[in-house]
């Protein structure tokens, strides 16, 4: 599904990426890990074109998609939502994905249509999926930030993607907020089929719905496998688990 | 009450109310309503730039200036009748602004603003060089109206004079541009533009290409600003270099912030407050821009959604209390 061979990026001659090479096969639950500062954020950003990596090439489904513009990455089955919060906080709820689903299927462009209704169907479904149905008519700013977080995905959802890139997707969350937004991400990628690949740093979100884990350190790849392996890695429990232990 | 209130057709009823300002038989209430009019339909131009898609342009007046030169010069110099040479204003002012847009887009905010800016006072700078073609300095007095001897054979309107006659074509095709740029604003298009407004990043990660919806935007805008400063250089009675200058575009920056950038109407709504006061406060006193000063400042801290925004703000406090 994805495929990222050699990925480099640096910024003034620090080197944030440092060559990642990493797959993710299709219908997978695939997550990467690491501290603060491990390049995660912007490794995202080299994979949805919002970065121009350096080096290395960025494949979906096939399709050479390295230096695209995030819009065309969109059209092409990427959905992405963003570590911090990211959505349209003067439009509505409803608003805001409807608004997803006009510019995905096309009807950016039509001057003269008339826009209430359009897409009404689909935007319920999706907000009824992410758990907003009843918010619909709400200013989104003024939402809660877990609700917001929930909007977010919505947006993402409404693109239709094949392949959804969360970007630390319980960020800010409480305990119980975290588990209910894993459990809500899960059944929405299983529901859905779609291959989904996430960061976090909670490693407990992390074991519990990943299917592949790697482990980003200062840049680079130093482990990568299933939750088990990864656990047991001796490199990444210097480095990570032993880190936050102390 | 208030339910109902916002239901009337306001739209439509202004329209006809506006038909019989004539009809009060004073040339000045005429005058003055042409003026409003028409800077009405320049303000909510520049509105859908700035209240719908985010971005600040400084030198709208560019578009405005075009558009009156080129109805003003094929009518002036060409001979060509009003039915072509407005259109043409919008065309022209179109054109400029696809060329420029297409730089100007390329930058964010202030960089943005400046780029406009820069751009208009070239086409200021020409105009007021040019004079072979625009007149130069001096500007082009005396364009003509257009021929409207049909009106004389309309019953009640047949014995206005030929200031009020224009005055009533005024009105039918700046409601048209208004009933076009209110659709353009509630359509799907519109939706995503409010979504670069918001959070252009985002935006694009919907799959909005950002700078091509902002450049269409541009345009549009580019071209009801042209049809707005067409119908001014009739009005005017005359072109002059000072319709592209900066000071106009923020003349027409003034008007919607003053009316509310957050509503389609607000724009509009400043502009008659602007001009009406500028005429009534010019009579008392020569500090004109003394008082304008300080409205803008009250406005800006007490009301930042306009003289539109605070009234709406207004009304669902009202509606709070009855429910």
């Amino acid at each position: 599904m994805l495929e990222v061979r050699n990925v480099r990026k640096a910024f003034d001659g620090f080197q944030a990426v440092g060559g990642v090479t990493l797959g993710v096969a299709r219908g997978q639950i695939a997550a990467i890990i690491g501290p603060n500062g491990a390049g995660k954020t912007t490794f995202f950003n080299l994979v949805t074109g919002h970065l121009r990596p350096d080096a290395g090439v960025v494949i979906l489904n096939g399709r050479d998609i390295t230096g695209l513009a995030p819009h065309d990455v969109c059209r092409l089955g990427m959905g992405r939502s963003f570590q911090r919060t990211n959505i349209f906080p003067r439009l509505t709820v409803f608003e805001n994905v409807q608004a997803a689903f006009i510019s995905h299927r096309g009807r950016g462009l039509s001057f003269f249509a008339r826009v209430e209704g359009l897409y009404r169907d689909e935007t319920y479904a999706v907000l009824e999926s992410v758990g907003l149905q009843d918010k619909a008519g709400e200013v989104s700013g003024f939402l809660s930030h877990g609700n917001q977080k929930q909007l977010e995905l919505g947006i993402a959802l409404a693109s239709e993607p094949e392949l959804l890139l969360l970007d630390e997707p319980t960020a800010g969350m409480s305990a119980t907020e975290t588990r209910e937004t894993i459990r809500l991400i899960e059944r929405i990628t299983r529901d859905r089929g779609l291959t989904l690949l996430f960061t976090e740093h909670d490693m407990e979100v992390v074991f519990s719905i990943a299917q592949r884990i790697s482990v980003l350190h200062q840049g680079r790849l130093i482990a990568e496998g299933a939750p088990a392996e990864v656990r047991s890695d001796p490199e990444v429990r210097r480095v990570y688990l032993g880190e936050r232990a102390r | 009450m208030i339910e109902r209130l916002a239901r009337v057709p306001w739209g439509p009823l202004v329209m006809v109310a506006a038909f019989f300002v004539p009809a009060l038989g004073s040339r000045f209430y005429t005058f003055v309503a042409t003026d409003v009019v028409i800077m009405g339909l320049f303000a909510v131009s520049l509105n859908l730039l700035i209240g719908y898609t985010g971005l600040v342009s400084f030198g709208h007046a560019a578009y405005f200036g075009i558009g009156a030169y080129t109805t003003g010069i094929l009518m002036k110099k060409l001979g060509v009748p009003f039915v072509l040479a407005f259109p043409a204003a919008g065309l022209g002012a179109g054109l400029a602004a696809l060329v420029f847009g297409f730089f100007c887009v390329r930058l964010t905010k202030i960089y943005f603003a400046m780029l406009t800016l820069a751009f208009a006072q070239i086409v200021w700078a020409i105009c007021f060089k040019w004079n072979d073609v625009t007149g130069g300095e001096q500007g082009m007095p005396e364009i003509p109206y257009p021929a409207l001897d049909w009106m004389q054979r309309l019953p009640f309107f047949g014995d206005f004079r030929a200031s009020d006659h224009f005055y009533l074509v005024t009105v039918v095709l700046v409601a048209l541009c208004f009933w076009v740029l209110r659709r353009i604003v509630g359509s799907p298009f519109g939706r995503l533009l409010t979504t670069i407004r918001e959070n252009p990043e985002r935006a694009e990660f919907i799959g909005v290409s950002v700078r091509r919806y902002e450049l269409i935007a541009f345009v549009i805008a580019g071209i009801f600003a042209g049809l707005a400063g067409g119908l001014f250089g009739i009005f005017n009675r005359g072109v002059f270099p000072d319709f592209a200058y900066w000071t106009k575009s923020s003349e027409v920056l003034i008007m919607t912030l003053l009316g509310g950038m957050g509503s389609f109407w607000g724009p509009a709504v400043g502009a008659l407050v602007l001009l009406v006061l500028n005429q009534q406060i010019t009579s008392y006193t020569e500090y004109w821009p003394f008082v304008l000063g300080t409205v803008l400042i009250v406005i800006l801290f007490a009301f930042p959604g306009g003289i539109v925004g605070a009234l709406a703000a207004g009304v669902t406090r009202l509606r709070m209390r009855h429910a």
